[in-house]
Parts: C-alpha cells; sequence; structure tokens
C-alpha cells in the first residue's frame, strides 16, 4: 500500500473513532442512525480487540492465501449466452421506463 | 404444536419404492408435506410455499410413473426446500433480506438446476440470516425460525430455515450454503446431516455471494446417503462458475461402504476448549470412545492454531461481504427509499433501509479492512494466517484421513441469547470456520442427545480436500453404528 501508516503490528492497537466511523460509512454508502453509529463503532472496536490475536502469528515468511480454488485458468469460448431481453433485464428494477433504468438527476446545473 | 418425531421418509430410497410400488402417489406426498408445513407454521420456517406448483409437478410425475416409471429422473418423488439465497427461476429470492424484496430470479442456481432436471419437486425457500450472515437465523427481515425440538431455542443458522425444514419433516432434503459453518452447525441444534463439500465442487453459480472464497452450496438431510446422492448430482464443472473444479465427480451414492479401518485426529485443544459445554464433550468422547472400540485408530493431536481461526475469517468475510454487497444500491434491482433526492442519496438511503444490522456491521468492518492504511494490517494479515491455518490442516491429513470436532461448542441456545454480543456470537463458529478456511469438505452427523438439555449434538469430521467419497462412506458407517432410538 502506498500509504501504509500502519508498519509496526505489534505496537498497533486500533481505535475506531466517530470520525472514522464517518468515513467508512460514506465509503459503504450507508447512513447510520446516531444509536446505530454508536453501536457499530463499540462493536468494530470489540471486534478488533479480538482480531489483534493475529499479530501473535509469525508471518514475515508466509505468503498471502489468495485463491482457494485450485483451477487455474478455466477458459471457455467467448459466446454469447444466457442474455436477457431489454423486458426482463428491467423487470426487477424499483424504477424504469421500458427502455432504460431510472436515477433522480445525477447533475444539477442549477 | 404439533412436531414429528418420526419423519415420515428418512431416505430417498424409501419415498421412491413407495412409489413404484403404487403404495402412494407423488400427489400424495407432496400433500404430506404441505400437511406439516402448515402443522410446523410457528416454526416460520418458509418464507414461501410453492403449493400449486409442486402438487401440479407431482401430478405430472404420477403420470409419468405410470407410463414409464424408469424414465424419471433420480430424484423423482423428493420433495426439496431451498435456502433464500438459491437462484430458482421465476421465483423469488430475498437473502432474507427487506432490500431484495420482491426479487425475481432470471435463472437458477446450478445446483438447483440439477437437482430440477433429476426431477426433484422445490416445495419452496426457506428462512435463513440475513445474506447467510449469523449463526441463529434471528438475522431474517421475516423474523426469527424456531428450533422444533424446542421452539424457545435459536435453529442455529444461517441455513436455520433448512435444518427445520428436514427436522420438522416438511420435505426430505434442503439445499443450504455454508460460509463458516451455516449447514453444519444448525444440522447440529436441529439433529439432522449435514454437509459442506470441499470449495469449488459444486459450482456457486445462482448462489447470493456473501464471502466468494469461503461460500459452498450444502445439502441438510435425514441421511447420508442422501446427501451423497445430491452431491454427486451438484457437482462438477460449470461453465458459469470458473472456481468449480473440473476434477470428475465420483459416484459417491453407490460407493457407501468403508471396510478399512479409519485414522482419526481430534485436537485436544478442541475438545478442552473452555468454550465447549460438558455434555457436547460427553458426546464427542463418547463417539470417540465407540469409533475406538470398532478398531478405528483416534489420537489427539496438536493444532496451535485454533484461537486464530475466528478472527481471521471475520476480517476475510466482511472483506468479501462489503465488496459483494455493494451491488446492492435501489438501482437495477430490488429496494429503492422513496426518501431519496438525489443519487447518493439513492444509494445511502436505500442501503441504510435495507441492510438489517448484522449486515450493515459486516460491511463497515470490511470496508475498514480494505481500506487504504489498515489492508495490509489486517486484509493481508489475515490471508497469511489463512494460509498457515491451510498448510497446518493439510500436515494433518498426511498422518490421518478425518478430523473429528464438535460442530458448536454446546446445544441450541434461546432465542435473544448472545444478540448484544457479535464477539460472543462469532466466537461461536469456531470448530466450523476451518473447513472454510482451508476449502475442505465437512459434515455434521446427528450424535447423540445433550445429557441435561435434551437437545440434539452434532459431532462433525472434516477430510482432505475432495475426498467426499471417503468422507461420506466413513460417514454412512458411523451413523449405522449409532443406537436407533
Amino acid at each position: 500500500m502506498a500509504d501504509d501508516f500502519v508498519t509496526n503490528f505489534d505496537l498497533f492497537v486500533m481505535n475506531i473513532d466517530e470520525k472514522l466511523i464517518s468515513r467508512l460509512e460514506h465509503l459503504a454508502r450507508l447512513e447510520l442512525s446516531e444509536e446505530e453509529r454508536k453501536g457499530i463503532q463499540k462493536d468494530l472496536n470489540n471486534i478488533l480487540g479480538m482480531v489483534e490475536k493475529l499479530n501473535e502469528l509469525d508471518t514475515a515468511k508466509v505468503e498471502p492465501l489468495v485463491y482457494v480454488s485450485e483451477a487455474q485458468n478455466v477458459l471457455r469460448e467467448d459466446e454469447v449466452k444466457h442474455q436477457l431481453d431489454r423486458s426482463k433485464g428491467l423487470k426487477n428494477a424499483p424504477q424504469q421506463n421500458g427502455e432504460y433504468f431510472e436515477v433522480p438527476k445525477v447533475i444539477d446545473l442549477k | 404444536m404439533e412436531v414429528a418425531t418420526q419423519p415420515k421418509y428418512s431416505q430417498i430410497e424409501q419415498v421412491q419404492r413407495d412409489l413404484r410400488e403404487g403404495k402412494l402417489t407423488c400427489v400424495q406426498v407432496v400433500e404430506y408435506y404441505l400437511d406439516r408445513i402448515e402443522a410446523s407454521r410457528e416454526l416460520n420456517i418458509y418464507i414461501e410455499v410453492y403449493a400449486e406448483e409442486a402438487l401440479a409437478k407431482a401430478k405430472a410425475i404420477d403420470e409419468r410413473l405410470q407410463e414409464n416409471a424408469d424414465d424419471l429422473g433420480r430424484l423423482f418423488g423428493v420433495v426439496v426446500s431451498l435456502k433464500d439465497v438459491l437462484c430458482y427461476k421465476d421465483h423469488q429470492v430475498t437473502g432474507g433480506s427487506k432490500i431484495l424484496t420482491g426479487f425475481t430470479s432470471m435463472f437458477s442456481a446450478t445446483g438447483v438446476e440439477r437437482v430440477v432436471e433429476e426431477d426433484a419437486i422445490i416445495i419452496g425457500r426457506v428462512n435463513c440470516d440475513e445474506f447467510a450472515m449469523g449463526s441463529t437465523t434471528e438475522n431474517s427481515y421475516y423474523g426469527p425460525t424456531r428450533n422444533a425440538a424446542d421452539p424457545s431455542r435459536v435453529p442455529g443458522g444461517s441455513s436455520g430455515g433448512s435444518a427445520v425444514a428436514v427436522q420438522a419433516d416438511t420435505c426430505l432434503v434442503s439445499l443450504g450454503t455454508d460460509t463458516g459453518g451455516s449447514v453444519r452447525q444448525p444440522a447440529s441444534f436441529c439433529g439432522v446431516v449435514g454437509f459442506k463439500p470441499t470449495y469449488g465442487r459444486i459450482s456457486r453459480y445462482g448462489l447470493l455471494a456473501y464471502g466468494s472464497s469461503f461460500d459452498q452450496l450444502g445439502v441438510l438431510a435425514q441421511s447420508v446417503s442422501d446427501t451423497a446422492l445430491f452431491l454427486e448430482i451438484m457437482a462438477g464443472p460449470d461453465e458459469f462458475d470458473s472456481t468449480a473444479s473440473q476434477r470428475a465427480v465420483e459416484p459417491y451414492a453407490s460407493n457407501l461402504s468403508f471396510e478399512r479401518k479409519a485414522k482419526i485426529a481430534y485436537f485436544g485443544s478442541a475438545l478442552d476448549h473452555p468454550s465447549l459445554d460438558p455434555g457436547v464433550r460427553q458426546v464427542c468422547q463418547g463417539l470417540i470412545d465407540q469409533l475406538r472400540t470398532e478398531g478405528h485408530t483416534v489420537e489427539a493431536v496438536d493444532f496451535d492454531y485454533l484461537d486464530y481461526i475466528i478472527p481471521a475469517y471475520y476480517v476475510l468475510t466482511t472483506a468479501e461481504a462489503s465488496s459483494n454487497l455493494s451491488r446492492y444500491d435501489g438501482i437495477r434491482y430490488g429496494y429503492r427509499s422513496a426518501n431519496a433526492t438525489n443519487l447518493m442519496e439513492t444509494y445511502k438511503k436505500s442501503r441504510t433501509e435495507g441492510f438489517g444490522t448484522e449486515v450493515k456491521r459486516r460491511i463497515m468492518l470490511g470496508t475498514f479492512v480494505l481500506s487504504a492504511g489498515y489492508y495490509d494490517a489486517y486484509y493481508t494479515k489475515a490471508q497469511k494466517a489463512r494460509k498457515l491455518i491451510q498448510e497446518k490442516t493439510f500436515e494433518i491429513f498426511e498422518a490421518y484421513d478425518f478430523i473429528l470436532l464438535p460442530a458448536a461448542p454446546g446445544p441450541a441456545w434461546h432465542l435473544g441469547d448472545n444478540v448484544d454480543d457479535p464477539v460472543a456470537m462469532y466466537l461461536a463458529d469456531i470448530f466450523t470456520v476451518q473447513a472454510n478456511m482451508v476449502g475442505i469438505p465437512a459434515i455434521c452427523l446427528p450424535a447423540g442427545t445433550h445429557p441435561e438439555e435434551g437437545l440434539p449434538v452434532g459431532v462433525q469430521f472434516m477430510a482432505n480436500r475432495f475426498q467426499e467419497a471417503d468422507l461420506l462412506a466413513f460417514s454412512q458407517k458411523v451413523m449405522d453404528a449409532f443406537p436407533k432410538s
């Protein structure tokens, strides 16, 4: 990571404060109520307290496990298959006009 | 409330024999299960029942039975329920969440498709924790499901609806999903068989994703033989899931004899774990003694990584969840908030109003561990821990066929317990998560009754990757040896 300001894991004890909670809310596209925010802040700190346990493990020479599947480069022909026609593709949309998904105005020129 | 003590059928071959011999019709079989669903309504198992459709399919099967019974698929007469995270074409699927209210699947999950092709009848979709996040089936938009053995208790989760559906005899088999024990732990709480295959053995296509490197379809059933047949039918390569293994599928169902003596490891650190209930320990110990009497080798081995499994698991699965669940944005499908005035508000308010608290908690944690500056300290660290846990587990399988573990630290607890303490709730997954961390198959077998609480207790066996045939054959042997109550 470019801005890896957490370098010494052993000394590192995380505390998620209100500012960080607000930032995470925005990144996750959530708007928590005051009560929910307090609850989740406390829960996250407790969970991270549990996660501290991992610092006991010496992983200096361990490669991260990224793929669990033994399958590699499973390729297939790039054929058009399982396509939905437009009416089916729009069927589950909360708002649509028969041609497009509709969303609230994105750019406000005022 | 009427709760079945003995299921009408506990094996596919029984129902198929009766159908072939004309002792009853497929319509009568479906009617029986519909009656059972009605009688167990207070347990809140089903979100939706496909009564008319199931009866119509049964009628068609009865007609085909008259014409030529040999033309029928391998699952004719088998009534199945689906966890509400599995897509079934032209039917709703909601992941137990408000955010998918009214969503209709455009295709079937590969596992579901293969089962339906063999003439199974899907009778309905059953309750689960929202997006499979939970250990009790209390985190559902549709309210909690209750354990048929004691309705004041939880059925476990997240496939709690599936476990009770089989336990209360409302279907013969239920399909669930297992990300960290979501098939095996409820099987333990409800006294049924719960099986999770090797990662990649069954396609994940059409399974609402939670933790993509952990998720697997699983089977909940009364018997090991039914479990084996369902695996045989659902397993195998799939052009819609490139992580599905290309390995040939073995004839698990016709290969259930286990003649040799097994070498079984168990963790002293698990059976002596402070969080393990003494009654569960007693049931495990009883089974160990029995296996030894039968000539199998059962030995304690050291495994020093048990306490690292849960922390690593929650970092990795929440990270994957925060990414997977970003698709629920209120635009192309699902719930959209009526309170938003611009696009950003549409995303935020739809997700805020659509997700339950546990899902939000996990999305927030996952967002945190993936965010710039914390990624290496948490996410990469947990991936390394996963690698270590996998290596150490594989080492055990160099010397042993199976690992025996409890399926859960205790019997089913009461509704409402632990809901205020996510850490305590997460730690209850301690014995099941290992199989998902490593990607190996595991099964929970109903091993006995809790000596004080009188509730079902399951014991779990894990095997090495793609050793399903051995694991299932051995499980059959273990089940045969249990005294029939």
